[in-house]
């Protein structure tokens, strides 16, 4: 059988009560803080890794020798505060477009050294 | 700010936080797997612009800021998707969620209503509701989330109210 219901009179209803009660806070799943303190930790790491990276595509190519003399100077600037997540956040988020772009491994690293140091100027530019 | 003490202020304000965005997340996308992808990007994107919130602030809570931030990228989401929420907020899983099993005996309907209510209002007045209720904010604290004046917020969560009596009066209780 059908729930019959019949109009309540509006001026009777306690809205902001059974706001309170319905909207009550919802605990995160244990697990969340935790998930997040690690990406936020890989976030900076990823910072350490892309540099690298770089080195080793200087290293092999020696027309970027001259950029991996500037390295240290860079890395210095990018690895301290904020800027070094920015850097490591849009670097991150170009690495799918690399892979596909990249004709060998060589390539995807020149290219990823390549956006680490062009979103290094950017944040120094800020 | 050297990074130490930028990352202790971040790591401080998010554990201050954190049940505040995933609650606001949570019934901003009526799931718990969107939710806490919400809540991931929400403390990415404030940490990528942390400091210089630190310096605007001017000493204000970051909580509007953050609140602002999950509002910005829930839009997002659902522009990406061209979509409102797949599921809206599911009554009986969220009922078994959030509420203890004294506060579903005593008033499932009730809740159940009033639920229903709040997800047939238009998106600014739903918003504006969940933030006064579910997160505790006051009339400032939701104009800067929102990005309006305090005036126009108070009469935003004036007139989500009283449409939502409308709307659980019309609903009606068992005959």
């Amino acid at each position: 059988m059908a729930d019959a219901r019949k109009p309540e009179p509006a001026g009777l209803i306690d809205v902001e009560g059974m706001l309170r009660r319905a909207l009550a806070p919802v605990e995160p799943p244990d697990d969340l803080a935790l998930r997040l303190d690690e990406t936020l930790t890989s976030v900076t790491d990823l910072v350490a890794e892309e540099l690298e990276a770089w080195e080793l595509a200087a290293v092999r190519d020696p027309r970027r020798w001259v950029d991996a003399l500037a390295r240290p100077a860079v890395a210095a600037a990018v690895g301290t505060g904020a800027g070094a997540a920015l850097v490591a956040l849009r670097v991150h988020q170009g690495r799918s477009k690399r892979l596909k772009s990249a004709r060998d491994p060589l390539a995807y690293v020149e290219q990823t050294a390549r956006a680490v140091a062009d979103e290094t100027r950017r944040v120094l530019d800020r | 700010m050297d990074k130490l003490t930028l990352d202790r202020e971040f790591t401080e304000l998010y554990r201050a936080h954190l049940k505040d965005v995933y609650s606001y997340a949570y019934y901003r996308v009526g799931n718990h797997h969107d939710a806490e992808d919400l809540t991931e990007q929400t403390f990415l994107q404030a940490y990528r612009h942390f400091e210089r919130a630190m310096a605007e602030s001017d000493g204000r809570p970051l909580r509007p800021w953050l609140i602002r931030i999950a509002h910005n990228l829930a839009a997002n989401l659902y522009r990406d998707r061209s979509r409102k929420p797949q599921t809206p907020i599911d009554d009986t899983q969220h009922l078994r969620t959030v509420h203890t099993t004294e506060d579903l005996v005593e008033g499932r309907d009730e809740l159940a209503r009033i639920l229903e209510g709040v997800q047939q209002l238009p998106d600014d007045r739903r918003e504006a509701l969940i933030m006064r209720f579910a997160l505790g904010m006051d009339n400032r604290e939701i104009a800067r989330a929102m990005g309006r004046t305090d005036g126009a917020t108070k009469v935003l969560i004036h007139r989500a109210i009283k449409q939502l009596e409308t709307i659980v009066a019309e609903q009606g209780v068992p005959a």
